[in-house]
């Protein structure tokens, strides 16, 4: 019976070298494919083991994790609610994070590589390594009165956008996208309700989700001009220069004449650049730009930033929030010379001119930061989860110097005389100098006129505090003024935060 | 032959035979070895306790320490009661049945909230059960050697033990479903908040009864046989009663939809057969009749339904467990996951999330630790498992009788089997029947009725180790059972 008995014990072992085999297929060859499967939620409930670090804004945490009963151990609250919404961004168990969760969402989660120290450490103490924080450029105050003066416009204006930064280095004083939303239900555990949360608002036709600050492109009306006049200062033209003006300016090739907003703007045939600023003169400017030339627009406009389809906002140049490129468009006839209709209309920021509120914010920070433009940002440090380890301080960069000190000085003068004397008086703010410029654009035919307001504040040794932008679509008449005084409420907050620099 | 001497008299006397090597008990080895097999399941628990609880707790030692004690009593009772027996076969099943308490002991604190985890008493929930059932199994081990001095002796009660087996395997069906079902297979006996499964045992009464049947037969059985096809067939009358007992245990196994345990005792009875007549047609026609049962049920499954639609889905499921992730498919997924997660590494000890596996205390515990040890832990399990068995079969070498022979060698055939067959299951190699793995699935029953089997294995092995002294027999009690009954030949009377 022993000649039987070994070869059962053969057998055996064949036996258990196919389980061999078969556990290497699945643990090793298969690994990968099992781990990162769709049914497999044991990645997401380790990722929901660690506490998520905070994202902070002015000193306050406006994304924190709170721990729960549940499998996933942390849950993600925002309790800023829809007021932090777009400059936060938000992170949902099943659906796609946005933002600077997402940005971010290495070094919150506690994975990054920066955090490896932190790891082994925590190895060895047998403590859960927790996410770093990101601690934002928002100033509280001026988010708080960016979102209450949008929500409560005096228009009754449904859709806008407001921003504020910092000229001086790009930081992200405010961001505001209107109508917001309430990123808490998104984050919820049960991704159902989660799932229909995001449905209900994703069916919204204002489109709640949209970051109108970043990624909305409109006509920027007559907030282009000042792009129109800093290319008019390089060729020639001063403060002073005797442009062509009128009330009414009929392009050489097109039947469509250009009016101003009032009989009583620049009626002469000839006006100063600085009054045609002043009093927004829509004939002047579209005089001036077929003068110019498509050419020199367009090339001024993208030194602004135009065109740029690859700018984020978030950490310096890594990653972030991306935003929509603004666009001047198509100027020319189908031979390739100018078509002085298009750039008479072009040159008041119509016909095909698209600009985002972050590029109004940046065209008025640049004049204001005497023409060096600061790469916009959001992220000003990344802390450790201990809170004193600094893995990250934002150095501002210039981005780019559209023009140079002087014309900037020039458009600064300009473009206070607009907030002392002209049309955006509404922006005044005792004890600073504000300068900016207002813009209503028209949209279509069966829509009400958009109200933009570009603006900076300078202190009182003329240094820059706050530039702004402000965009109430679909506000019809007066929305310029109420995008001003919104602007001017803006920049007064961001001057009086001591946080917020 | 005269029984001689006392049991554990030191083999001093051997060395003056011609032929016999000098016997060595090898205690202290298994000593050694249980120590190191009680570090490690300290250590686990240790680890667990610092991955799950993110701190180790003061007396995170006791189940382990407890454990020790257990094991620890049943060696010193080896030492007196089996003092020959195989050194490495309780430490390799010491340190199954720790880690497996370990884990079950992880799955409460998982479960448990904070409030609770801090006065998780030892005894408590599902890893203290067990640690209560094991020291149950140890005391009964050790009884087992206590009674049973020579294996032999198990054969006088063979028939008795074979209608055990049947009654035991029947008890479950017989019973109304309030109290044999659960989740739809009728195993159990409860009564109270106690549940016990009376198959576990029937496991071991039958292969006594087929050892005991096999060694009696087995000349008539080899040689007087009719041959058709090419094959010997013996006479109905010769393998009758056997194949009677192991039909009727199949077929109340099937009514139970017990299909893992049938395929273990269709398993168990061809290889006894085997070893019993030395001829491989009984291998070829166990597979054949294995593989045309399972194909035959599965086309039955597809076609007629009926009692056969259970086999059928299990097919189906293991075809294509992706098919239906969520509902039928979704134990094995997870399953699958669960291992895949655990890559070569694993999570660590408590690293990993067994929660989210159905039945991972039962079934799929296997599952459960592979996704915490990784490929190389569970490759380590399958080694000591391969160990006891591959201990049990030489054990089974060396013995002298034909009848320990036969129940060592099935016994240790069984026990692999039974592995195979659930860890195939679980990694989707074959068909997912339900089956405990040994030593490491909660239950009572099944941790009784293995440590019962180990018993057995070391009194074989015992009698396997043990010096022969005086004329060439072996060395047994004073007083044990008559020898002529099986040791002498069997008449063989060709028709």
């Amino acid at each position: 019976m022993n000649a039987p008995l070994r070869r059962v014990g053969v057998v055996v072992i064949v036996l258990f070298g196919l389980l061999f085999a078969n556990l290497n297929w699945i643990q090793a060859y298969k690994a990968d494919e099992y781990r990162n499967s769709d049914y497999n939620g044991r990645v997401q409930v380790a990722e929901y083991k660690r506490k998520r670090g905070n994202i902070e804004a002015g000193g306050t945490a406006f994304a924190v994790s709170k721990e729960t009963s549940g499998e996933l151990t942390y849950l993600r609250t925002y309790p800023g609610g829809a007021q932090y919404a777009h400059v936060l961004g938000y992170k949902p168990v099943n659906l796609a994070d946005r933002g600077i969760e997402k940005s971010e969402n290495d070094f919150l989660a506690g994975t990054s590589d920066q955090l490896i120290a932190n790891r082994v450490k925590d190895l060895f103490t047998g403590d859960q390594t927790a996410g770093g924080n990101v601690l934002l450029t928002i100033s509280k105050r001026a988010q708080d009165v960016a979102f209450k003066q949008l929500r409560d416009n005096r228009n009754g204006v449904t859709k806008g956008a407001a921003i504020a930064i910092d000229p001086r280095t790009g930081a992200v004083q405010a961001l505001v996208s209107m109508p917001s939303f309430d990123p808490n239900p998104l984050a919820s555990h049960d991704t159902d309700e989660a799932a229909a949360a995001y449905n209900e608002l994703e069916r919204n036709p204002d489109g709640p989700l949209k970051n109108r600050a970043l990624g909305e492109v409109l006509p920027p009306g007559s907030t282009f001009k000042i792009v129109v006049a800093a290319a008019a200062l390089e060729n020639g033209v001063t403060q002073e220069t005797q442009i062509p003006a009128g009330a009414s300016y009929t392009p050489p090739t097109s039947g469509t004449p250009i009016r101003n907003a009032a009989q009583s703007i620049c009626p002469e045939s000839q006006v100063p650049l600085k009054e045609a600023v002043r009093e927004s003169c829509n004939t002047g400017f579209a005089q001036l730009g077929v003068r110019l030339g498509a050419d020199a627009i367009k090339e001024k406009a993208r030194q602004f930033g135009f065109e740029q389809d690859d700018l984020t906002v978030g950490r310096l140049g890594e990653g972030g929030h991306p935003v929509a490129a603004s666009r001047t468009g198509s100027m020319e006839n189908a031979d390739g010379g100018d078509d002085p209709a298009a750039l008479a209309q072009s040159s008041i920021g119509q016909r095909d001119v698209r600009m985002t509120p972050l590029q109004g914010a940046l065209i008025a920070a640049t004049v204001a930061n005497g023409g060096s433009q600061m790469r916009p940002y959001l992220v000003r440090q990344l802390l450790g989860p201990d809170r004193t380890t600094d893995y990250y301080t934002a150095r501002p960069r210039e981005l780019r110097k559209p023009v140079s000190g002087q014309v900037a000085t020039d458009l600064r003068e300009m473009m206070v005389s607009v907030v002392e004397d002209g049309t955006g008086r509404n922006a005044r703010i005792s004890g600073y100098t504000v300068g900016g410029k207002t813009g209503t654009a028209q949209s279509g035919p069966n829509t009400r006129d958009h109200g933009w307001f570009i603006g900076f504040a300078l202190d009182k040794d003329g240094n820059p505090v706050s530039a702004v932008c402000v965009l109430l679509e679909e506000a019809g008449d007066g929305g310029s003024a109420e995008a001003a005084r919104i602007g001017g409420q803006i920049m007064r907050a961001a001057i009086a935060d001591p946080g917020s620099r | 032959m005269t029984a001689a001497a006392t049991p554990a008299s030191p083999p001093a006397t051997a060395g003056g035979q011609p032929g016999v090597r000098l016997a060595r008990s090898r205690r202290n080895a298994e000593l050694s070895l249980l120590l190191v097999a009680m570090v490690l399941v300290a250590a686990y628990a240790a680890m667990v306790e610092a991955n799950v609880l993110e701190t180790v707790t003061p007396d995170f030692w006791v189940p382990a320490a407890a454990l020790s004690a257990v094991f620890l009593a049943l060696h010193v009772a080896i030492r007196f009661l089996a003092p020959f027996a195989d050194p490495a076969l309780l430490p390799a099943v010491a340190l199954l049945n720790g880690l497996g308490v370990g884990f079950l002991r992880r799955l409460d604190l998982a479960r448990a909230t904070p409030a609770e985890r801090a006065d998780l008493a030892i005894f408590a929930g599902t890893g203290g059960r067990q640690l209560a059932w094991t020291l149950a199994s140890v005391v009964l081990a050790a009884g087992l050697l206590l009674v049973v001095r020579d294996h032999r002796s198990i054969s006088r009660y063979a028939y008795t033990l074979g209608l055990a087996g049947i009654v035991l395997v029947m008890i479950p069906a017989v019973l109304p479903s309030s109290i044999s079902e659960i989740n739809g297979a009728k195993l159990w006996v409860r009564v109270g908040g106690f549940s016990i499964q009376p198959g576990e045992f029937a496991k071991l009464a039958l292969l006594a009864f087929f050892a005991y049947y096999l060694v009696r037969k087995r000349e008539v059985l080899s040689l007087a046989s009719r041959r058709i096809l090419g094959v010997d067939f013996p006479r109905g009358r010769d393998l009758g009663p056997v194949v009677v007992v192991w039909l009727i245990s199949l077929l109340v196994l099937v009514f139970e939809k017990d299909l893992g345990t049938s395929l273990l005792y269709f398993g168990m009875f061809v290889v006894t057969l085997y070893i019993a007549t030395e001829r491989v047609s009984w291998l070829l026609i166990g597979l054949v009749l294995f593989f045309g049962g399972a194909y035959l049920a599965y086309v039955l499954g597809s076609t007629v339904g009926g009692p056969f639609a259970n086999f059928y889905l299990r097919a189906e499921i293991w075809l294509d467990p992706f098919a239906d992730p969520y509902e039928d498919g979704y134990q094995l997924v997870q399953g699958l996951l669960a291992l895949g997660t655990g890559g070569l590494f694993g999570a660590g000890p408590g690293g990993g999330q067994p929660l989210k596996l159905p039945e991972v205390q039962n079934d799929f515990i296997f599952a459960g630790i592979g996704e915490e040890i990784g490929l190389f832990g569970l490759s380590a399990l399958l080694v000591i498992y391969l160990l006891i068995v591959e201990r049990g079969l030489r054990a089974a070498l060396a013995v002298r009788d034909s009848f320990g022979k036969l129940l060592a060698g099935g016994l240790a055939f069984t026990l692999g089997l039974q592995v195979f067959v659930i860890v195939g299951g679980i990694s989707k190699l074959i068909p997912l029947t339900g089956q405990t793995t040994p030593f490491l699935s909660a239950g009572g029953s099944s941790l009784m009725a293995n440590w019962l089997l180990i018993a057995v294995l070391l009194r074989v092995s015992d009698g396997a180790r043990r010096p022969v002294t005086g004329g060439g027999g072996v060395t047994r009690p004073a007083g044990g059972p008559p020898e002529q009954l099986h040791g002498a030949p069997t008449e063989v009377i060709k028709p």
